[in-house]
């Protein structure tokens, strides 16, 4: 009897009753896959070898506690997460996932990836990861994001940690070229949702989220996109001259920057009437090429660091 | 009833139990590699032949 009434009570709640694929959405894996990618570039473009199995876990790790944090926000951010288009599909709006269940998932694996990336490499790398998770969840995802219409700037500098990460956890400090991964993420996080926000302009707008397009209007975001777009321009073909620089960076950041200028030029120079005859098509494409513009950018430093190997790489 | 019930529950949660095994199964490994690595310095085989020198009293 008693175990008929277990049964029934836990088929009586299959809808809500999440799968391992709702976990993992948890981690926000689109996500992951650029702290992945940055870090494993700061860790492979550090002078300092490191073990590949150590290298595999200190990515790993950190990939964990990217992912910690995504599952914390999405606890955090529920309420705005269930009336934004995008989002609305999460596992927690959706049902799937309690807020409580999110809110251990992230906290139990926040403690774990500091914890063993330490282990793993140094106590620097394991303080700045956890750093990186405090930044996200409480400074960006509790308090700026709906507060400040700068959310999207200050808040950036999360996901901008993790190639110093993956440079800490080589080399057990931090540097100039460690610095400067750092701030080519961050200069470039603006831009890159500022445009999203330019397209996805209801969803932002209904959840009641302070973005520039609503705080100061879509003209202000455009002129917002264009300038930090220069300076980004500016930091990344700068870069190339660096320890972290040389001939194939240079050619690519050259590249990619004129066409990510001419992007931000052609949303600078159009008006709301343009952007929707078209359907924001100039705007996405701005996007699209924004998420090739960080991965070449940190492709091209990981190939400096791979020819470096044989003597080719850097200005040397 | 219960049976069925039963059976379908088993059946529904199959997915989630297989992937927290894969995912205790690789700890276990990570752990283990990383113990490994850590012990030996990252040098498996000189550690191994350090070892078999110790066991022949050299």
């Amino acid at each position: 009897m008693t175990d008929l009434s277990t049964n029934t009570t836990v088929t009586a709640s299959q809808p809500g009753e999440a799968q391992f694929g709702d976990y993992f959405a948890l981690l926000k894996p689109r996500v992951m896959t650029l702290v992945v990618f940055t870090a494993l570039v700061g860790l492979l473009a550090a002078p300092t070898p490191v073990h590949p199995f150590i290298g595999f876990c200190a990515i790993l790790f950190i990939a964990v506690g990217g992912g910690a944090s995504g599952a914390l926000n999405m606890w955090w951010d529920a309420d705005i997460d269930a009336v934004m288009k995008r989002t609305v599909k999460r596992p927690i709006p959706a049902g799937r996932v309690q807020p409580q269940e999110a809110l251990a998932f992230g906290l139990a694996l926040s403690v774990f990836s500091c914890v063993f990336l330490g282990l793993a490499t140094n106590w620097l790398a394991g303080g700045l990861l956890a750093f990186t998770i405090f930044f996200y969840v409480v400074i960006y995802t509790m308090w700026l994001k709906r507060s400040t219409p700068q959310n999207i700037v200050i808040g950036g500098a999360a996901g901008a940690f993790p190639p110093m990460i993956g440079w800490a956890a080589a080399t057990g400090s931090v540097s100039v070229e460690a610095v400067l991964m750092f701030c080519l993420t961050f200069m470039w996080t603006p831009p890159h949702f500022w445009a999203l926000a330019l397209f996805m302009r209801s969803d932002y707008d209904d959840a009641g989220v302070p973005m520039l397009t609503v705080t100061h209007g879509r003209r202000a975001t455009r002129v917002h996109i264009l300038v930090y777009t220069v300076l980004l321009a500016a930091l990344a073909i700068g870069t190339g001259f660096t320890a972290i620089g040389g001939p194939v960076y240079l050619a690519v950041a050259l590249v990619l920057n004129a066409l990510f200028l001419k992007g931000a030029w052609e949303i600078f120079r159009r008006d709301e009437a343009d952007s929707e005859a078209d359907n924001f098509k100039t705007e996405k494409r701005f996007f699209k090429l924004s998420l090739l513009y960080l991965f070449a950018h940190f492709g091209a430093i990981l190939a400096e660091a791979g020819l470096a190997q044989f003597g080719l790489g850097g200005w040397a | 009833m219960s049976i069925a019930k039963q059976h379908e529950l088993h059946k529904r949660r199959f997915g989630r139990n297989v992937g927290l095994g894969l995912v205790l199964a690789a700890f276990i490994v990570i752990v283990f590699g990383m113990t490994v690595v850590k012990v030996t310095n990252g040098n498996f085989s000189a550690a191994l032949q350090g070892n078999a020198q110790v066991q022949n009293g050299n």
